[in-house]
């Protein structure tokens, strides 16, 4: 990685207690645990796994919308720099500015009694961004095009647009005020393919021409491969592989990545299937197996892997994996 | 030669509103025959579950079907045929509804009633439709579950839908769809709310239960890649209208209709990382505003302009089992004797 990243995580952890039964010890979910990850300044940062692996989680800690059990978060850009376990009030408000979410579901976030222009504008008025109506109208405008929105739209409600419209709004919304960080989470999960494509080649000129970085959090890999430069697979709120995408797909040395990837449906109806099939399911994180967290369901485990913590390693340049037999195994 | 199982023949299904009558499906034509696993894909509005639900009736009250509209389903081995939008009394249509046909939804916690147990509620429905005693029902239940690979199926039995896990419910639901042995199961969606490594299981699970029953599955999703795993043929629908249909290989790897091509290009290829993404352009119009001619012209990449949206193209077909309808493309030379 070059340069000084953008974000900085080491050793995070997100732990959640949850009542257990009436006199016994509280349960703990380990939602995040141990994570490190480095952002650099504009890319795009993708992050993979299945339900409840965590991605959610690391993505709201790295935007401080959840407490922080341990670890270091460290943002920096232009000279400003924030340590996120330790920030003041007025710190927090500051950091805001620089961070915005994207979220999954359009029909959800847009509220459906405010116009189109209101929503956009909420953000500039929520944080006195701006001095004056014209200049937040200004300001809207300009974004608003950025993101292909019609003008003439903006004092339409919501409803009166489709989901790949309304996705556009909530980018729109995300990008008002300047930000530099964008949490995009599974921004595209619930549209058509159709749709998809369009707003992923958007999030792609906005980030070249705003100088954005994004985590881009997917169950996709498809989805992840074509938009991200470097590539976090989560299982079990640990990180098991990081490498730049094009490693990544090349060269998987982590049986879960290449698990993840066999299962997306091949569109060739005679592709050959050399998949690993996953069995069952994401075990709970309140009892999270032993040793390495996947070998329950890892088609190579062995005794070793039941007991012993598998180190997080550099197996190749830029290439960091989790697992004993990351050399051995030919995936 | 498998038997044809259900034939539609210009299904025309329009609702009442305040706005008047809105178009869902216009003049759509397919048959399934038994053990095939139909395909039916398109964007969201373009009339998929609507189409889906009208093989068993189930649309909203606010219904009219075209006068031309048949959807006709093999009874029984004589050749007895029932006319499906002909039935009218409840009595007819239980036949019908989670008798010969059965379906499977997309959000399984929706489908299933919160309160009562999911062993309670496949009980419930054999007891409806079969002669069976509570006592064989449940022990059939309870094969059916450990046949849709549930381990602890007897503890299952007694569970909520809330206390399964997402991959679990969906498996639940099959194997309630499949108890009362339909001849065609409607699988609506089935794998978008699950994980991709769960959908893999699921898809597995719809293949063999194929294999083993015979039955027929009309298979209705958006994903392009989940239909060349599963489907025997596929029919592409836009704006309420098939606009292609032929085997799944004619339709993945050599698609004639624009929208079939655009559909293809949207989606991200794990082949060539650096290929740009080329969306369908625009957005599929409300279907309050249909347009004119060939519903799809308005975002047609090849509009042939004072053609395409003035006429209606025809259904031509270009080789065997593969029809499309559209005045780009050629039609077969053979064809025009």
């Amino acid at each position: 990685m070059t340069g000084k990243p953008l974000i900085s995580v080491r050793d995070l952890s997100v732990h959640f207690s949850i009542s257990g039964p009436l006199f016994g010890p509280k349960k703990i979910v380990r939602a995040v645990d141990k994570v490190s990850i480095d952002i650099a300044p504009g890319t795009f940062f993708g992050l993979v796994g299945e339900s409840g692996s965590g991605k959610t989680t690391l993505g709201r800690a790295l935007l401080k919308a959840v407490p922080i059990t341990g670890g270091q978060i460290q943002f920096s850009d232009n000279g400003v720099s924030f340590d996120l376990s330790e920030l003041s009030k007025a710190d927090l408000k500051e950091y805001r500015k620089r961070c915005q979410l994207i979220f999954q579901d359009p029909y959800a976030a847009l509220s459906p009694r405010m116009t189109v222009r209101d929503i956009i504008a909420e953000p500039l008025e929520v944080m006195k961004l701006t001095s004056s109506r014209e200049e937040t109208d200004e300001r809207v405008r300009e974004i608003a095009a950025k993101c292909r929105l019609n003008l003439e739209h903006l004092r339409r409600y919501p409803h009166a647009f489709s989901g790949g419209q309304r996705q556009r709004i909530s980018i729109a919304r995300a990008l008002v005020c300047k930000p530099r960080f964008l949490v995009a989470d599974e921004c595209v999960a619930a549209l058509d393919v159709s749709i998809q494509a369009d707003i992923l080649n958007l999030l792609n000129s906005l980030q070249k021409e705003l100088g954005l970085t994004f985590l881009f959090i997917s169950h996709d890999l498809s989805v992840v491969a074509h938009t991200c430069d470097h590539v976090a697979v989560m299982y079990l709120g640990q990180i098991v592989e990081i490498a730049p995408t094009k490693k990544l797909f090349a060269t998987t040395r982590h049986p879960y990545t290449k698990a993840l990837l066999s299962a997306i449906p091949h569109l060739d109806p005679d592709a050959e299937k050399t998949a690993i099939k996953l069995e069952g399911e994401i075990p709970s994180p309140i009892n999270p197996p032993s040793g390495c967290k996947f070998h329950t369901r890892c088609p190579f485990a062995q005794d070793r892997c039941t007991t012993e913590e598998p180190e997080w390693r550099e197996i190749d340049d830029d290439h960091f994996v989790s697992c004993h037999f990351a050399d051995e195994l030919a995936l | 030669m498998s038997r044809q199982l259900i034939s539609v023949r210009d299904l025309t299904v329009r609702f009442r509103t305040d706005e008047g009558l809105v178009t869902a499906v216009d003049g759509a034509s397919f048959e399934l025959k038994d053990g095939e696993i139909l395909g039916l894909v398109g964007e969201s509005g373009s009339g998929k579950s609507v189409m889906a639900k009208s093989l068993m009736q189930l649309n909203a009250g606010n219904t009219v079907y075209g006068p031309e509209s048949r959807i006709i389903m093999r009874d029984g081995e004589n050749g007895g045929e029932i006319d499906v939008l002909s039935l009218t009394s409840a009595q007819e249509l239980k036949r019908i509804r989670g008798g010969a046909i059965s379906m499977i939804f997309q959000e399984p916690m929706a489908s299933f009633a919160p309160a009562i147990t999911v062993g309670d509620q496949m009980v419930e429905q054999l007891l409806l439709h079969t002669s069976m005693t509570k006592r064989q029902a449940k022990d059939f239940s309870i094969e059916m579950l450990n046949r849709v690979g549930i381990s602890d199926a007897e503890q299952r039995f007694d569970q909520y839908a809330f206390e399964l896990s997402g991959g679990m419910r969906q498996r639940a639901m099959i194997a309630m769809a499949l108890s009362t042995r339909p001849k065609l199961l409607i699988a609506d969606e089935p794998t978008t709310a699950l994980d991709v490594t769960i959908q893999a299981q699921v898809i597995d699970l719809m293949k063999d239960i194929v294999a083993e029953f015979g039955m027929a599955i009309l298979f209705i999703t958006h994903d392009l890649g989940v239909i060349a795993q599963t489907a025997d043929r596929v029919a592409v629908m836009y704006l309420g209208k098939i606009v292609e249909t032929g085997s799944v290989r004619q339709i993945i790897q050599a698609p004639e209709h624009p929208y079939t091509k655009g559909l293809l290009n949207a989606l991200p290829n794990l082949d060539d990382l650096g290929a740009p993404l080329t969306p369908v352009a625009g957005d599929i119009p409300s279907p309050l505003e249909r347009p004119s001619g060939c519903v799809f012209h308005t975002r047609c990449p090849q509009v042939i302009a004072g053609r395409c949206d003035a006429e209606i193209p025809e259904i031509i077909d270009l080789a065997a089992g593969h029809s499309v309808s559209c005045f780009a493309v050629p039609p077969p030379v053979e064809a025009s004797v």
